[in-house]
């Protein structure tokens, strides 16, 4: 099987039911978690599993939190159509593992709301030795932010 | 001299073979650097710096 990168449908029903809130301080928090290569998350994957999780040293299941520092923002373009965009506001970080078996995935999730999913990112498939894994996020703009809700 | 924390504990640089490496490509930017002690990988870091965003488009239905 394989990880597809995505924003979990589910999420996308979950925003017209107000489930999550990322209000910065206030709102839910998030956390990030690693997938093997060998594993399946994608826009079905709904909520947080172990199913699939790296497993090494000094890696906990369930991955580490999401630094949420900045609410979302958002854009009017014109008339019609415009853009609401979030990114974490720090490197994902996971600091002196191992890692042995191939992964290439990151599922972020909603650690308030029943682990429910939010979106998959995927890399290049990679091992971790007595090291530390960083994930550098985009810049928080409408074209580039993590997460983006657009109408054109 | 730096201190690199290995699978053997913290060791010195100047006794581990250093290899380093990138992939760029429109996905990600990802920079890596292995250590290692007479053939065996004792230390392996990655950075990924994320370029794709994931887009939600959204639509609103016309009564016309």
């Amino acid at each position: 099987m394989a990880n597809t990168q995505a924003m979990c449908t589910s999420f996308m029903s979950e925003l017209m039911t107000a489930t999550h809130n990322f209000t910065t301080g206030t709102g839910n928090s998030f956390k990030a978690a690693l997938y093997l290569a060998s594993a399946t998350v994608n826009a079905s994957t709904t909520a947080y599993s172990s199913t699939g999780e790296v497993t090494g040293t000094n890696y906990s299941a369930g991955g580490v939190s999401v630094t949420n520092g900045t609410s979302p923002l958002s854009t009017n373009s014109s008339a019609t159509a415009g853009v609401a965009y979030w990114t974490p506001t720090a490197s994902i970080t996971y600091t002196n593992v191992t890692l042995s078996t191939a992964f290439d995935a990151v599922l972020i999730y909603n650690s308030s709301a029943s682990n429910k999913a939010v979106s998959v990112h995927t890399f290049g498939s990679q091992t971790v030795t007595a090291g530390t894994f960083t994930l550098t996020m985009p810049s928080n703009t409408t074209s580039t932010a993590l997460l983006r809700l657009a109408t054109t | 001299m730096a201190l690199v924390n290995t699978t053997k504990g913290e060791m010195d640089d100047s006794l581990l073979e250093k290899k380093e490496g990138f992939v760029d490509n429109d996905d990600e930017y990802t920079t890596w650097v292995e250590y290692w002690l007479d053939g065996e990988l004792v230390h392996r870091s990655v950075h990924v710096q994320l370029k794709k965003s994931v887009v939600l488009s959204a639509a609103t239905a016309s009564f016309e």
